[in-house]
């Protein structure tokens, strides 16, 4: 009676995902999607805690304890987490999904070599699976999380021919694994050699992917994620499990294409890496000087102009200057400038990132226009302020084939009339690459740290 | 052959689950708008949080003296839960701002 009244639980769990999923993709159901998702989770965990095993220890005072240190720290985590930061916490606990399917497989692996159980194919192709992806989720993430944080650089962690290594270390794991499974039961040692190998895989299949495409390694990396959870689900032959993670699985690869796509770079051309770095661009023509301007010349630009729109980068983020930029916005619109944000599919660190950095400063939603609606305003608008963006704005991407961000879509920033870039230095951006466009006749730099410069503006702008 | 066809007749239900939500995956997220890459990114990665469901089941059943499993399980539940609950919670944080923007339209 008990069992089936909970399986019946499992099952609204799975339809909450399902419809959970489903709102999220739209922009006015997302956060309650979010909320049924999250109450799906609390009756799979509720059932799980309740299902009736026969003289089962049940240990709950161990599950207890670790469920609710676990949620703390998740918790604190996510509430303590700077804006600007999410990718990388994002990545963290995708990592730490990983590493418990990993922690899974590696218990039923010794239980096979103690009790010397004989297990058929399918299990042992179950367990072994759930360790690889498990496992190169979980260094994977860490990675990823490591060179989104600045901890680590590109070249640091990239050997000379890396794409070869990391071919060689996938033979390895294929090699391996079928090695594992034709063996039987294998001996527990093997399997941490082999989970010591995956574990290494994962870093490596990670380390030549330029920073700028870690959003798509980390979507890639979630669906890694959920394929293990599914197939731990096997293991238990857990229903919900499977289904939870199946859904991530595939929603995870579609929108990794759908990241791919804003790019318009092949899945296959972004996991070989490159980008940033080892290609070769159009040579540095020798002293190239990029013109300045002073936030008085900026603020009286910028006040008479009949439009101005704002490229918000990375660089805004990192300033922490959502907030000042705003208000430079609502001081030039009680002038009457008509004000609007281009949001690069890319810009930040997360497509949809910067969207949501605007919306924690207030900016409404009718002045944020996507990459084509940019476009087609651009050859209209008076002034373009360019506040740590780099790499979305590079005219190198139409008209330099040896340019690594050559085909990228790219807002034509250079059709409109005049150009401020605020920047710290002449430093190249998050993908390693020189920008032109700092030398255009029409640009004039700002220099100076996002914030700073914005609030010059700002009191420029209240003193005329 | 035979072993195969006989395998996959014994798992038929199975199969049909596996296939339909993976085509269900697919088609609940081939139409989302670029804004809202990154809470889906999130929401998606707590429910792979799921797999601390495995954990759950793997410690209830262990044997109350065999500590390498006990241990290993406590670890699991811990880091699932950061996963579940981190993500959940992020997400909401992130999709709460865009509510907050239109209710001041």
């Amino acid at each position: 009676m008990l069992a089936s009244l909970l399986n019946i639980a499992y099952l609204l769990g799975a339809l909450a995902f399902v419809v959970g999923l489903r709102r999220l993709s739209s922009p006015d159901t997302a956060r309650r999607g979010n909320i049924l998702a999250a109450i799906g989770m609390a009756i799979a965990i509720a059932a799980t805690l309740g299902y009736p095993f026969e003289r089962a220890p049940n240990n709950y005072s161990w599950i207890a304890g670790g469920m609710l240190l676990g949620a703390l720290i998740g918790w604190l985590a996510a509430k303590r987490v700077k804006m600007t930061a999410m990718p990388q916490l994002v990545s963290i606990f995708n990592g730490l999904g990983g590493a418990c399917a990993v922690l899974l497989a590696l218990i039923e692996f010794r239980q096979l070599d103690l009790f010397s159980t004989s297990a058929g194919l399918g299990p042992l192709l179950v367990l072994g699976f759930t360790l690889l992806i498990g496992a190169v989720a979980f260094t994977g993430s860490l990675l990823a999380y490591l060179k989104l944080d600045g901890k680590v650089w590109d070249s640091q962690v990239t050997l000379p021919r890396h794409s070869v290594v990391n071919l060689v270390l996938l033979l390895l794991v294929v090699v391996g694994m079928a090695y594992l499974i034709y063996q039987g039961p294998p001996s527990f040692n093997l399997v941490l050699i082999y989970l010591a190998l995956a574990l290494v895989y994962g870093f490596s299949f990670v380390a030549p992917i330029g920073g700028a495409d870690m959003p798509v390694v980390i979507s890639l990396l979630n669906s890694f994620t959920g394929l293990s959870a599914a197939t731990a689900g096997l293991i238990y032959g857990n229903q919900i499990m499977l289904v939870g993670g199946i859904l991530v699985g595939a929603s995870g690869t579609i929108l990794t294409v759908l990241m791919c796509q804003a790019m318009n770079r092949s899945l296959f051309n972004v996991i070989i890496g490159g980008f940033g770095g080892g290609a070769t661009a159009k040579a540095q023509e020798g002293d190239q000087v990029a013109k300045t301007v002073t936030p008085s010349d900026a603020a009286i630009q910028l006040y008479y102009a009949q439009s101005v729109l704002f490229v918000p980068g990375y660089g805004l983020a990192v300033a922490q200057a959502q907030k000042v930029c705003k208000e430079v916005d609502d001081l030039l619109q009680a002038n009457g400038v008509d004000v609007k944000y281009a949001i690069h599919p890319v810009a930040g660190r997360m497509p949809g990132h910067m969207n949501v950095l605007l919306a924690e400063a207030d900016v409404p939603y009718p002045q944020l226009l996507d990459l084509d609606e940019a476009n087609a305003a651009l050859p209209n608008t008076d002034m373009v302020v360019i506040v740590g963006a780099n790499d979305v704005v590079n005219p190198a991407a139409l008209d330099d084939p040896g340019s690594p961000v050559y085909g990228m879509p790219v807002l034509n920033v250079w059709e409109a009339q005049h150009i401020i870039v605020l920047k710290r230095s002449m430093r190249p951006g998050y993908a390693g690459i020189q920008n032109q466009l700092f030398f255009h006749p029409k640009t004039s730099m700002l220099f100076g740290d996002a914030k700073d410069s914005l609030q010059e503006l700002a009191s420029e702008i209240k003193g005329l | 052959m035979e072993q195969l066809l006989q395998a996959i007749d014994n798992n038929l239900i199975l199969i049909y689950l596996l296939a339909f939500t993976i085509l269900l995956g697919f088609e609940l997220i081939s139409k989302v708008p670029t804004v809202l890459h990154t809470p889906l990114m999130s929401g998606a990665n707590a429910i792979s949080g799921v797999v601390i469901i495995g954990a759950i089941l793997l410690l209830r059943q262990a044997q109350s003296d065999d500590y390498f499993t006990l241990v290993m399980g406590f670890l699991g539940i811990v880091l699932g839960m950061i996963n579940v609950v981190g993500g959940f919670a992020v997400t909401d944080r992130m999709l709460e701002m865009f509510k907050k923007r239109k209710s001041s339209k």
